[in-house]
């Protein structure tokens, strides 16, 4: 069908042309007019000719094509039956359709043309940018907002403007690329190869590898892009375990999925286990309670970082669901030659939503994690011009942090949430910190987001506002509001599925970082 | 009866479609919201891309409303046109073909029961259109307007007009100035239906039908498993449903 409607197009094409060139004709001769018209009619019937052999050739070649593939794909069945042709070509109307469908419209330079789309484009592309307003009775906001992709400043920030590109590599692979932009409080431009990897799309035994940059799969919010949080800031405890920038690193990840009657995954990743997004780990960069870090060099396979985790998931009814999850981390730490973190988590999110839902509204979720980490300490000495010295044993500590909130989509395109976290005080820490007190943050956020879910390139816009209250023993009062547009298109996979968490506080248990060298998540 | 654009991608999913031998999507990109992070989950050859057990249900259907121009301004416009082709009883068929077709690549032993299948809904599909079209045929040329543009398949096979939507855009909810444009016209064409499906609010189709005398009906686009566990009683009561309102509703003038 489409090939002859393609024809008729091509037709009506050189007749206007025959028309437009009429007048001279007029002017000239009736006789040579009518030559001329004959000439063309020839010309118009020759091609029509040619065209129809074309199509006849085409159609030829579909049906060998369609032949053969049906021999390779399916030799027990019936020569006859065809396989399926892949989804490319759409007009190809079913062999021996079974009522006559009107002919598709001539095609013209006007119909859209496909390069990017969510079925069948080579690539996925999209561009999500976060822009803050931010204030606070603090004037160092970064006191306060730990993440990187937090709001920096009193005024405006824009801490993460990411291009997200996906799609098949080969039969066997699919790719993944991330690209951050952000601004830092210079106005300088920062650009981050958040992440970039490959996962298997056609391992054998319900396996999947991934292999490159990307972030470790622990909990729900560290595998999630900052646009795709319900508030506009990290959880201080993901602050306090993972740093501003969460954990990632370049490494591989296997997973599987066993054939339980409910969905259950295990995954091992292995990754490298230094710098600045393996915060808790060999980061040379920071100084963890007190303990000036050390250049460490990876001298077996056991200095990687491994993190194992589980997740399995139910559906209690045909709205409700819940997701539960265990995960660990484990690799050196640079406090000393010989010393190691573990970080444990586990998380727990549960969704309703109706099935009567319309644009994916009224719903409510409730998500929760908790992280615990066992950090050995090496010994130090801290010499500072003017005080005395200060010698530090080497020690094991501990500490703890929760974070849990709940979301409530209650009309169409708004969601109103409520967070709330705490974490421990650094038991043991050093002399200059030596509050061992707890931190507390409550968060309230209302989100408005335009409708999502109908495509994967650009997708939804969503205008976020997050106020925030910190309590800790010795400071009161940090009350930053902050509102965030954000057009975006959160990309979760399924086990981000849902809705997306939030916020994130001040932590005195660490100096501050220095922010020259954060780089974006 | 689930919102089909708001198909939340449950971790349930992978499972059932790692398991699955054949996937039918509806295709024209409906479910491109959710299935996507599905497939790349499930790890599930048999069912990729252009491999046999996919099928595509768009496949050889004629797409209404192809966009000629596309960004997101336009609302949750779906790149390859409409995808709520099923309402339409001869594009239901043309679907059929299709699956018959994949499970035919997919299971070539049981090939003649799925060709058994398939010309026994063929037939019961068109022993039904003849009577569907009878009774529909009184209401040739009626003027509808609906919520959302899923019923245009269905109305434009029974000769019904669709000449609004509640929804300015696609999947943008009902605004005031839209409303307050949509009424004085729905009075002007003498519409006298607006038809949403169940999942719909009711505040903004109530608001329109007071202020038309146009009335509200509620029909399902989707098999229930209640009042319409199939697909052709699904059309048999949706079709009941749209004569006994429109007998009931006298003309507006």
């Amino acid at each position: 069908m489409g090939k002859v409607s393609r024809r008729v197009g091509m037709a009506i094409a050189v007749l206007a042309l025959g028309v437009a060139a009429l007048p001279r004709g007029v002017r000239a001769e009736n006789e040579e007019l009518r030559r001329e018209l004959e000439a063309m009619r020839k010309q118009l019937k020759q091609m029509q000719e040619q065209l129809e052999k074309q199509a006849e050739i085409n159609q030829k070649q579909e049906e060998l094509i369609r032949k053969l593939t049906a021999q390779t794909t399916a030799p027990p069945a019936p020569a006859p039956a065809p396989a399926a042709a892949p989804p490319s070509p759409p007009s190809q109307p079913a062999p021996s359709a079974p009522a006559p469908e009107k002919p598709r419209e001539p095609w013209s330079p006007t119909q859209p043309i496909t390069i990017l789309s969510g079925a069948r484009g080579y690539l996925n592309l999209s561009f999500d940018a976060l822009m803050d307003f931010g204030w606070s009775t603090t004037p160092d906001v970064t006191t306060i907002e730990r993440g990187d992709h937090d709001p920096l400043q009193r005024g405006f920030t824009l801490p993460n403007e990411e291009i997200f590109l996906d799609g098949a590599v080969d039969p066997y692979f699919k790719g993944v690329a991330d690209l951050v932009f952000k601004l830092d409080e210079n106005n300088e431009t920062e650009v981050e190869l958040e992440e970039v990897y490959l996962t298997t799309t056609a391992l054998p035994w319900n396996l999947q590898a991934k292999g490159g940059q990307f972030f470790t799969e622990f909990g729900r919010i560290n595998q999630q892009h900052p646009h795709a949080w319900d508030f506009v800031d990290q959880p201080l405890v993901i602050g306090r375990m993972f740093g501003p920038e969460g954990l990632r690193n370049p490494g591989a990840r296997l997973s599987w999925l066993a054939p339980t009657p409910f969905y259950s995954e295990a995954f091992l990743t292995v990754q490298n286990s230094h710098g600045g997004t393996a915060f808790s780990f060999r980061n040379a960069d920071e100084e963890l309670f007190g303990r000036p870090p050390l250049e460490r060099r990876v001298r077996n396979p056991g200095d990687l970082l491994y993190a194992p985790r589980y997740a399995a998931s139910f559906d209690l009814t045909d709205s409700q669901t819940v997701v539960a999850g265990l995960s660990g981390a484990f690799a050196p730490n640079a406090s000393g030659p010989n010393t190691r973190t573990q970080i444990y988590g586990g998380d727990l999110y549960w969704k309703w939503k109706p099935p009567w839902q319309a644009g994916g509204f009224p719903f409510a979720s409730w998500q929760t994690e908790a992280l615990g980490r066992r950090y050995e300490a090496g010994a130090a000495t801290l010499e500072r011009p003017g005080l005395p010295t200060v010698a530090l044993p080497r020690e094991t500590l501990f500490d703890w942090g929760v974070y849990s909130q709940v979301l409530y989509g209650f009309t169409q395109r708004w969601v109103a949430g409520l967070r709330g976290d705490w974490v421990s005080g650094d038991r043991g820490a050093n002399s200059r910190s030596s509050d061992s007190s707890t931190t507390m943050t409550t968060a309230s956020s209302l989100a408005m987001t335009a409708p999502c879910g109908c495509r994967s390139s650009s997708c939804s816009a969503r205008t976020r506002l997050t106020s925030s209250n910190e309590r800790e023993r010795r400071h009161h009062g940090n009350d930053p509001t902050i509102a965030q547009h954000e057009p975006s298109d959160p990309l979760d996979g399924p086990r981000a599925w849902g809705r997306r968490q939030a916020q994130g506080r001040r932590d005195h248990s660490r100096p501050r970082r220095r922010r020259a060298r954060c780089r974006g998540r | 009866m689930e919102d089909p654009h708001f198909v939340d991608a449950k971790p349930s999913f992978i499972r059932v479609v790692n398991q699955a031998d054949v996937l039918i999507e509806g295709g024209a990109a409906l479910e491109a919201g959710w299935l996507p992070p599905i497939l790349d989950s499930a790890r599930n050859p048999r069912i990729s891309a252009g491999s046999p057990g996919r099928v595509v249900a768009a496949q050889g259907i004629r797409l209404l409303e192809v966009p000629t121009q596309l960004d997101r301004s336009m609302g949750d416009v779906h790149p390859q046109g409409n995808p709520h082709f099923m309402l339409d009883p001869v594009a239901a068929k043309t679907v059929a073909q299709t699956i018959q077709t994949a499970f035919c690549a997919v299971d070539g032993a049981r090939c003649p029961d799925y060709e058994v299948g398939l010309r026994r809904f063929r037939d019961a599909v068109d022993a039904k259109l003849a009577t569907w079209q009878a009774a529909l045929a009184p209401l040739k040329g009626t003027k509808v307007v609906t919520y959302h543009k899923d019923f245009d398949y269905f109305f434009e096979r029974f000769g019904m007009e669709v000449v609004g939507t509640l929804e300015p855009k696609p999947g943008i909810p009902p605004s005031p100035t839209h409303l307050t444009e949509l009424i004085p016209r729905m009075r002007a064409e003498h519409v006298r239906l607006i038809v949403i499906e169940p999942f719909r609010e009711r505040n903004n189709p109530d608001f329109v039908a007071e202020n038309t005398g146009a009335r509200v009906l509620v029909l399902p686009a989707m098999p229930d498993g209640k009042d319409a566990p199939d697909y052709l009683s699904l059309i048999d009561s949706d079709i009941r449903r749209l004569v006994d309102t429109l007998r009931a509703a006298p003309a507006t003038s």
